[in-house]
């Protein structure tokens, strides 16, 4: 069996104001398809996208926060979320839509070393 | 060695697409295999030929077109494309609208994926 090529999609942005986080889920999603070693990695603002109690019916935009529960059954290995971006926006795991890894940035930095490939949403 | 490209940011707003091209110009000269260029968010808006463009500026999309008549595969993402009216109809030729199982590809065949986004 081939060696699976090991891929971290990483958010960065907010996830309404652009379409980075939709589209790079929606990327993710397909990826999940192709059995490699996939982890997600949210950092910055890119953690708000797993805010519970998200509400896009005055933006006028797709709510999408929910398709994040599914991305484990998927088969993303890891969903990971860098301590400090949480920290400096007051939340905590429990403001969270689903179960993460909280990591420290330097763990998160060891963790883009192992990387085949690193996606930047 | 084998690069795969991804561009993530359309054309002339933003610098991605012209230090993508630019990056495969010299990986080409030096030797290197391009393995693809996935057009992905607003990336895909560098494939339409209805581009017109004044005689003392670059041709963005026919830039592309040429690489694509050298071999290089143009790949767009038909989920981005849609959503910003690129079409058959209006795609450069050498390009191609395909999946993102596509990108997929590239990351795993590719030595090195190079990303050219904001």
């Amino acid at each position: 069996m081939p060696k699976k090529t090991k891929i971290a999609f990483l958010m960065r942005k907010a996830p309404h104001g652009t379409i980075y986080a939709y589209e790079g889920l929606e990327a993710l999603l397909i990826f999940c398809s192709y059995e490699q070693s996939i982890v997600l990695v949210l950092m910055d603002d890119g953690v708000y996208a797993l805010k519970k109690g998200q509400d896009t019916s005055e933006l006028g935009t797709k709510e999408f926060s929910t398709t994040f529960r599914v991305l484990k059954d998927y088969g993303v290995e890891r969903i990971i979320v860098d301590k400090t971006s949480l920290k400096e926006r007051s939340l905590t795991k429990e403001d969270l839509l689903i179960d993460v890894e909280v990591l420290e940035a330097a763990e998160i930095m060891a963790l883009m070393k192992e990387q085949d490939v690193i996606l930047p949403f | 060695m084998k690069f795969g490209i991804l561009v993530q940011e359309g054309p002339y707003n933003h610098q991605a697409s012209d230090s993508a091209y630019n990056f495969i110009q010299a990986a080409l000269e030096k030797g290197h295999e391009i393995t693809g260029v996935f057009f992905y968010n607003d990336g895909v808006i560098n494939t339409t030929k209805l581009m017109d463009i004044p005689a003392d500026d670059r041709h963005i999309s026919k830039r592309w077109s040429d690489l694509g008549a050298k071999g290089i595969q143009l790949i767009v993402c038909v989920a981005a494309a849609k959503r910003r009216g690129i079409n058959p109809d209006v795609l450069i030729e050498n390009a191609r609208i395909d999946g993102l199982g596509q990108l997929s590809e590239l990351c795993i065949e590719s030595d090195r994926l190079i990303t050219f986004g904001d």
